[in-house]
């Protein structure tokens, strides 16, 4: 039967990154001091996965390579070897090593042979040195088979099998053995009854037979090993070559229990050439059909389960209305009513369902940074522990995904310029040891991702002169601490004195917090010289799918992100100021707000409100700062999906995207940061 | 059709198991650990129950030694399926009531054959 192998490999591999993460996860997680049997065993574990999928899938090199791995954390698991940083480290690399292997053979591609074979060496030099406690154990006496693939016996074998009485108890079955046998060539098969029981005493569950089998031709001792590989141990048995046994009996004529039938002269059958077939058929692996790396999504199957449950209601709700609309009176106005309310909120619960399968745990993109960290301190000869808070915090997919690079170059730089050396911590009274804090939770519609360190801060003075001396801002700009942190995302600013290869060359925060503002996000950052920094990202929940509240200004109407809205008031002529040259103000609460005046920008002549005494002001906040958008009133909140305004027209300045409201007309959702720009010019 | 109750935490090796004993007409119902085997021996009786050695939560050597506990399981077949070519794992397999062994890497032929042999 042919089997096209190649439908296992994504699992294979899928599983396989997995098992690597695993393992990478475990070692770091490993305490020197103290080390716990059962980490190694998770560890070893997954490589013994590996392992044992690679040399099935035909992956050899990965199975050679993972058999070395797996014999090194046996003996961690066993007590027989240490457990060492040096240890470690080279497991580490060959997590590394495998996981690009993998990830090879994943693409087609070709293996790095050079550092397959580096990091084997150094797999193997840990194994031969290394901390070995005692010599490792004697490989258990090679199972004592003589080497008789060779010697073929030219007559056949007699076989005595005794089996112990619970040799049924293994689900072993002699009769089955025996029609295996019988495949090797003519078989005799004679039944000894003189271990029986008395009928009284008999328990059929037991085994009291005993048999004298003749297997005749030219058959491999191996083949009828291999037959009875299973019961070693729960039978007394004995091969002996035909010719040698016709001799013996011929010098014993006494034993009785050898029937007379085994005679050398006769019944030697046409030797029949069998030998275990060797089936083992290369699979071919160069299949093309091989899938590449899908954009496949893992999903909770609990989550499945509610979306099943939430489809089962709507299906029922459907059948009441249609039942409803049959014969419809208006009698049955009511349940029509509730029927449709019914039906708003399952299809409400089922949106909701359906965009919790895209959401992913934010673990998936934290779970690198242990590693991250463990590598540049060892590099950078810190020491600094790395702390993950809300990695269960779901985020949509496309989020994690887009998030990972900047928040690695965000790490990077907390580890290297944020965090001090161990001598400069003692010196400032600090524990030498360095705290990064990555925390993830939700807050309103958002999900903040903090980045936090208690290093040396940042010196704001520092920022300021060399923000003057790039040129960036005015001789003699004042500047509130807010708008000096502001700085360090702008272009080409960059604040370590030296570049160093770790975390770039002052291209960095710039860069990532335009990706951020592509996700719909924005990101600050607040610093306290000496006490260390924090750089918090907030990142809309999904990003198909958007709380909005509709506003009217004139005969249009635009979606407000809810979670950008604080309140929505009407304002007095005395909370309104008029500042030469910089536009509107009002005052709120002891506040100064600019005022954006909606039907302005967007141009809308059929605005009904031009006093702004008139119309409503929704107060907002974009990128820390808080505004008034005025438009004409308030329409009603609403959940509306996004269709991107970039790929169906081009980009628009203040606008994130549009939507199709209930209606069918189209209304564009306001980016809020972007408004207050256009306001700006 | 015989029916066999396939056990591996490996999900690939799991599907590969199950394809290639479903494709030769078997009745397979596949688990991911040890618990999960148990609980699914419960409900209904296998004619044979391939397994995994090396699984969470219950590994295979357990498995078979509490299947063989049942009375349903008195007889019925159990392999294990395990890299260890050693005689430690064997052993301990054998001590808790495996039938037999089919040792990793193999290819469905192998497989496909060793279940057929056990079952007839």
């Amino acid at each position: 039967m042919s089997i096209d192998m190649a439908q296992f490999h994504q699992v294979f591999f899928e599983e396989s990154f997995e098992g690597l993460d695993i393992m990478e996860s475990g070692l770091l997680n490993l305490d020197m001091g103290d080390v716990d049997a059962e980490d190694i065993n998770t560890i070893f574990r997954a490589a013994h996965s590996i392992k044992g999928g690679s040399g099935t899938f035909g992956f050899t090199a990965v199975s050679d390579f993972t058999h070395i791995l797996e014999t090194l954390l046996d003996e961690m698991r066993d007590g027989r070897r240490k457990v060492t940083q040096p240890a470690v480290n080279v497991l580490l690399g060959s997590v590394d090593c495998l996981r690009e292997m993998l990830t090879a053979i994943q693409n087609e591609s070709a293996v790095d042979n050079a550092s397959v074979a580096e990091h084997k060496l150094a797999l193997e030099i840990e194994l031969k040195g290394g901390a070995l406690l005692t010599s490792p154990h004697a490989e258990p006496a090679a199972i004592a088979k003589i080497n008789t693939a060779i010697s073929l016996n030219e007559q056949g074998w007699a076989i005595t099998f005794c089996p112990h009485v619970d040799l049924l108890k293994t689900g072993n079955d002699p009769v089955r053995m025996f029609r295996e046998l019988s495949t090797l060539g003519e078989l005799e098969i004679i039944v000894d009854l003189r271990g029986l029981p008395d009928f009284y005493d008999y328990n059929p569950e037991e085994c009291h037979l005993s048999w004298q089998l003749n297997l005749l031709g030219q058959v491999n001792i191996e083949a009828i090993e291999d037959i009875f590989d299973w019961v070693e141990g729960n039978c007394d048995m004995s091969i002996q070559s035909l010719a040698d046994k016709a001799a013996k009996v011929a010098q014993l004529s006494a034993v009785d229990l050898v029937d007379d039938s085994v005679n050398p002269d006769e019944g030697v059958s046409p030797a029949i050439q069998l030998a275990a077939v060797e089936t083992a058929k290369s699979t071919k692996e160069e299949s093309k059909a091989a899938a590449k790396g899908s954009s496949s999504i893992r999903v909770d199957t609990s989550k499945i389960d509610t979306l099943i449950n939430m489809v089962g209601e709507l299906v029922i709700t459907q059948s009441m209305l249609s039942l409803v609309g049959e014969h419809f009176e208006l009698g049955k106005l009511d349940q029509l009513k509730s029927g449709l309310a019914q039906l708003e909120r399952h299809t409400r619960e089922l949106q909701e369902s359906v965009m919790n399968i895209r959401m992913l745990p934010i673990s998936f993109v934290f779970s690198r940074f242990p590693r991250l960290t463990h590598d540049l301190s060892t590099k950078l000869g810190k020491k600094i522990e790395l702390k993950l808070v809300g990695e269960n915090t779901e985020v949509d997919k496309t989020v994690v995904e887009l998030i990972s690079d900047p928040l690695v170059h965000l790490v990077r730089n907390s580890l290297d310029h944020g965090i001090e050396m161990p001598a400069d911590r003692i010196a400032a009274g600090k524990p030498e040891m360095g705290t990064v804090t990555l925390e993830a939770y939700h807050r309103g519609g958002n999900i903040v991702i903090e980045v936090r360190d208690d290093g040396k801060g940042l010196d704001k003075h520092k920022l300021k002169t060399k923000a003057i001396e790039k040129g960036l801002i005015e001789k003699d700009a004042i500047l509130t601490d807010k708008q000096i942190f502001e700085l360090i995302f702008m272009p080409g600013f960059s604040t370590a004195e030296q570049v160093t290869d770790v975390s770039g060359r002052g291209v960095g925060m710039d860069v990532v917090r335009r990706n951020i503002q592509a996700l719909g996000g924005n990101i600050e950052l607040i610093s306290e010289l000496g006490k260390g920094s924090t750089i918090a990202i907030h990142l809309p929940l999904t990003l198909a799918i958007l709380d909005g509240q509709s506003v009217a200004v004139g005969d249009e109407t635009f979606i407000v992100p809810l979670g950008s809205i604080i309140e929505s008031i009407n304002v007095t002529d005395k909370m309104v100021n008029r500042v030469a040259g910089k536009g509107e103000t009002f005052r709120l609460r002891g506040d100064y707000l600019p005022i954006v005046r909606m039907h302005e920008i967007f141009d809308v002549k059929s605005a009904k409100a031009e006093k702004l005494t008139d119309g409503l002001m929704v107060v907002v906040e974009g990128q820390g700062t808080r505004y008034g958008l005025f438009v004409d009133d308030l329409l009603g909140q609403q959940q509306v999906v996004i269709k991107s305004l970039e790929a169906n027209y081009r980009r628009v300045e203040g606008v994130s995207g549009a939507t199709i409201l209930g209606d069918g007309s189209v209304a564009l959702i306001l980016d809020i940061p972007g408004l207050v720009r256009l306001s700006n010019q | 059709m015989a029916s066999i109750l396939a056990v591996d935490d490996s999900a690939s090796m799991r599907q590969m198991v199950s394809f290639t004993l479903k494709g030769a007409g078997y009745d397979v119902v596949e688990a991911v650990d040890g618990v999960d085997a148990l609980s699914k021996a419960k409900t209904r009786k296998f004619d044979c129950v391939v397994t995994d050695v090396n699984m969470p939560n219950k590994d295979g050597i357990s498995l078979i030694k509490d299947l063989r506990a049942l009375p349903d399981y008195k007889f019925v077949p159990l392999l294990m399926l395990t890299t260890e070519s050693g005689m430690d794992k064997k052993q301990q397999g054998k001590e808790a009531g495996a039938t037999g062994w089919i040792v990793k890497p193999f290819n469905p032929d192998q497989l496909l054959k060793t279940i057929q042999k056990v079952l007839g």
